[in-house]
Parts: structure tokens; C-alpha cells; sequence
């Protein structure tokens, strides 16, 4: 079976699995909803009424409902993840939303270093002692944890990743 | 016309307070996004950023601020929007349930679509579609900050909105067409530099055409707000008026607790529709707010 060129204009939906694949490099639904639960411990029934899309190659979207024909669709739902990297790299905005979720690979930062990592500074953290890579970089507000974006874990220093357009010097 | 606002003197009994109240400006307002937190947890945040923040009594979630929201923690999370108080009024109205499907034409940059999802606990179908590419980024990014899941944007002229990728018909719609924006003159003091008749009767033929578009795609039953931030007759229940005579649709009265003004049913020499006194206008003086017109219509009633 030949593959189809990802049109990057058009949202294109997930294969369930990889067998099912008809587009070139598309990742499947499975190996998304894997990917959450394997490295973050974000349950895999949280994606039960979602739709996974990709539009522009490795740019996955998350949509709470199904859609039949999505030409001429400016958005659906939110951008969760990039695929088209060495490694999978979560997305600020899906991190805010179900990285709450998270057993694995969340930092928790003090008020001075999550100040710094919202400014887009880069800082050592050599206290992390668990997996390299994007992990989920969170704060205490009003009494509890919430995530703030993705990080990248680096011989002892954590990288923000936080997107020019939200960084903020508070 | 070198003064717009005096338009309405024969409608107001207290005209002058009007005046001085379009004179004044207006407090900064933010609305808790329930879809990213709790009202409590907003208010926690904002007392320890510290940003000096009052309730808004008449809607839950609704806070003025002193200064802008933008450069604090509870804006980065999301958890915050900042819009006019009166911009919370048409989803209040709209009222949607979670698992509902509704339709948002003119949606950028995103206050109501925002409100409508957090009604719907992100739950069911809601279609944002806006004309303007500019204002649909605007729309995207602030959606997207919200963590809404269950919108689909979409960039048409609403008054041609095809249903092709939503097959079914929407349960609610919220109208918020563009308008001559005379209610936000205590932000944008400029707002009436451009005014003149020819111009609004031009955004009053769009209104009407995106208002036909929604009824048409909202099921028998369903329930269409149609609101602008405008006090012009011709834009608000000549609109009606016009929907009234053209569709099976009807003005259904609903609470508000704010003061307001009944929908005004003569203009300039012309009648309207009786049932338009369901409508409610919010002038500036009444509620210390910008100015607004909200309607609310049910379709095939
Ligand atoms: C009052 S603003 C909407 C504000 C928005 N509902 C909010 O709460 O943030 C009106 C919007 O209508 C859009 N618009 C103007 N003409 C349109 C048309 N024919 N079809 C769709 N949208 C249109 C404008 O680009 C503008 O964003």
C-alpha cells in the first residue's frame, strides 16, 4: 500500500493504530493515548470522547466530539502535541489543561524558578533526579499544583519551552 | 453626525446622567474561566498576586480589577478573560447545557465563545466562526488558552454559514453581530468618530443576513440571542423586527439582574414589532457599565 502526502492545510484524522495508517509518518491514536499514559501516567480514558487530527505534519489536535468532514476548519479543539521531532514534545496549552492529570515527570518549581521559567529562562535544577527529556513544569497556586507548560531536561538543567507569545516577566 | 448620542434624548428620561456617564471610563473586568478552575481559586490568585479585585454581584465569577490582567499568574493559566461586564450577558442568556450543540458566528476574538464553553463544561459541539483571519488567530489563541476541547473554528461570512462539516442543526445560537459599537465609547472614546447613517445602515443589512443565517440553522425549539454593543434602533429591533416578520420566531422575555430599558417599538416614524419590548437595552448610567442590547428569540415556538 502506497502512502499519502500530508496535506498540511487539512485536518487529517489519527489512524486507530498504526496497521490502519494511510497517510506518511501519521503517528495512530493508540500510540498517542500510550504516549500520555507511558511517560506522564495520564489515564488513558480521558481521551474516551476525543478525536485526535493532524494538520501540518506532526501537529496533533485533541477534539472533544467527532467531525466527518473537516475542510474548512480553522481549529478543532486544542494542538496536544508535535510529533515531527527525535522525540514527542507536549504542547503548553494541552500541559495547562490535562497535565493536572500527571503522575510522572511533573517538576515543581518554587515561586522564584517558575518565575524564571514563564520569562523563557533556562536554569540548573540539579534536584530533578527522574527522566530526561519534556516533562510537565508546575507550580503551587491558590493551594494546589498547576502545571505551567513543558520544560526540556538536559544534563542537569531545565530548558523552558514556554512560547514566545506566553512568556511573561511578572 | 457630529454628536450620535443625542439620538437618544427622546428616549431617556434621565438623558444627562447618560451622558456623563458615556464620559466616564470604564472599569477593567475579568470573568473566571470555570472550565480551568473555580471562582474561589481565581479569587485566592488574584489576592496573592496581588491584584486589588472586586465581585461584580449580578454574575457569578465576574471581577473588576485595577490594572490589566495580563501579567499575572491566574491570565497565564488561563483562568481569567478579560472583557466588558456587559460581554458576560449573552451567554448568561444563551444558557446552554453541557452536551448541546451550539453556534457562535461572529466569535472573534472570543469572550462569549469562551462563556458559552464553560456553560457547556466543554461538553457537546461549539462552533466559533468569525470572517476576519486577523481576529480568528485572536480567537484561536485566547480559545486555546481557555483549554476549550470542544470547539471547531471555522472563517466564513456567516450570513452564507454552510453546515456541511456539522451535519444537524445547532440548539442555540449567539448573535453577536458587528455593529456601530456606540456602547463601548467609555473604552475607546474614538468609537463614534466614524459614525454616520450610511454606515449603519450598511452593518444593519449584514445583521440582518447573519441573523437569518442562525435562525435557519437552529432547530425548531432551539434559542438564537441576538446582541450588539449598540443603542441604534436601526441595528437592534429594526433587525428584529425584520426577523420577526420574515421567520417563525418569537421574543421571549428573560430575567437579568441588572436595571435595564424594554426594547424600544418606535423609531424615527417607524413601528416595530410589539413583542421587541422583550428586548433589553443597557445603558452606561444604569449599571456603571458599557452600553449593550440583548434579545433573546426562540425559533418555531
Ligand atoms: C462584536 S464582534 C464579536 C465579538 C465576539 N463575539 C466576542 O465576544 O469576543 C463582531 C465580529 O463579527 C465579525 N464579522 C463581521 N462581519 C461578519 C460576517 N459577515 N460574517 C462573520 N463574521 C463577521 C467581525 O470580524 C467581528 O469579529
Amino acid at each position: 500500500m502506497s502512502l499519502r502526502d500530508n496535506d498540511g492545510h487539512q485536518f487529517g484524522r489519527l489512524p486507530a493504530t498504526d496497521d490502519e495508517r494511510e497517510v506518511a509518518g501519521r503517528p495512530s491514536r493508540a500510540s498517542v493515548v500510550d504516549y500520555w499514559a507511558e511517560r506522564y501516567g495520564i489515564p488513558r480514558a480521558t481521551w474516551e470522547a476525543y478525536s485526535f487530527w493532524e494538520r501540518g505534519s506532526g501537529k496533533i489536535w485533541a477534539f472533544r466530539g467527532e467531525l466527518d468532514s473537516p475542510a474548512r476548519i480553522q481549529g478543532l479543539g486544542i494542538p496536544i502535541l508535535r510529533t515531527d521531532g527525535e522525540h514527542w514534545k507536549p504542547r503548553t496549552n494541552a500541559v495547562q489543561r490535562f497535565g493536572r492529570l500527571a503522575t510522572d515527570c511533573v517538576i515543581d518549581l518554587s515561586a522564584g524558578e517558575a518565575e524564571a521559567f514563564l520569562a523563557g529562562h533556562d536554569q540548573d535544577l540539579p534536584r530533578w533526579d527522574g527522566d530526561w527529556g519534556y516533562l510537565i513544569v508546575a507550580h503551587e497556586l491558590a493551594g494546589e499544583r498547576e502545571p505551567v507548560g513543558v520544560g526540556l531536561y538536559l544534563h542537569g538543567e531545565l530548558r523552558s519551552q514556554m512560547p514566545k507569545g506566553r512568556q511573561r516577566d511578572l | 453626525m457630529d454628536d450620535p448620542l443625542a439620538r437618544y434624548e427622546p428616549l431617556l428620561d434621565d438623558y444627562a446622567a447618560f451622558r456623563a456617564a458615556c464620559d466616564r471610563p470604564l472599569p477593567q473586568v475579568v470573568r473566571v474561566n470555570t472550565l480551568k478552575t473555580s471562582v474561589e481559586r481565581a479569587d485566592a490568585a488574584l489576592e496573592a498576586a496581588p491584584v486589588e479585585h472586586d465581585s461584580v454581584g449580578w454574575h457569578d465569577g465576574l471581577f473588576e480589577i485595577d490594572g490589566k490582567p495580563g501579567n499575572t499568574w491566574p491570565y497565564v493559566h488561563g483562568w481569567l478573560y478579560g472583557q466588558e461586564e456587559v460581554s458576560a450577558i449573552p451567554a448568561a442568556v444563551c444558557d446552554p447545557a453541557p452536551g448541546e450543540r451550539v453556534f457562535d458566528p461572529c466569535a472573534a476574538p472570543g469572550s462569549k465563545t469562551t462563556h458559552l464553553a464553560a456553560l457547556m463544561d466543554d461538553e457537546g459541539l461549539l462552533v466559533a466562526n468569525d470572517s476576519n483571519l486577523g481576529r480568528l488567530s485572536a480567537l484561536r489563541s485566547n480559545a486555546e488558552r481557555c483549554g476549550l476541547t470542544n470547539v471547531a473554528v471555522t472563517k466564513s461570512d456567516a450570513r452564507n454559514f454552510s453546515l456541511k462539516p456539522f451535519p444537524g442543526e445547532f440548539d442555540r445560537a449567539v448573535v453577536d453581530v458587528p455593529c456601530s459599537c456606540e456602547g463601548t465609547v467609555r473604552k475607546n472614546p474614538d468609537a463614534l468618530d466614524e459614525w454616520t447613517l450610511d454606515h449603519v445602515e450598511g452593518v444593519a443589512s449584514v445583521q440582518k443576513g447573519i441573523l437569518d443565517r442562525a435562525i435557519e440553522v437552529t432547530r425548531p425549539g432551539g434559542t438564537v440571542v441576538y446582541s450588539t454593543c449598540t443603542f441604534v434602533p436601526e441595528e437592534n429591533e429594526a433587525v428584529l423586527d425584520h426577523a420577526l416578520a420574515e421567520y417563525d420566531v418569537a421574543l421571549v422575555e428573560y430575567d437579568l439582574p441588572l436595571e435595564t430599558r424594554p426594547g424600544v417599538t418606535e423609531w424615527n416614524g417607524e413601528e416595530f414589532d410589539p413583542s421587541v419590548r422583550a428586548a433589553k437595552r443597557v445603558y452606561p448610567h444604569l449599571n456603571d457599565t458599557g452600553g449593550f442590547f440583548c434579545a433573546k428569540l426562540t425559533v418555531g415556538a
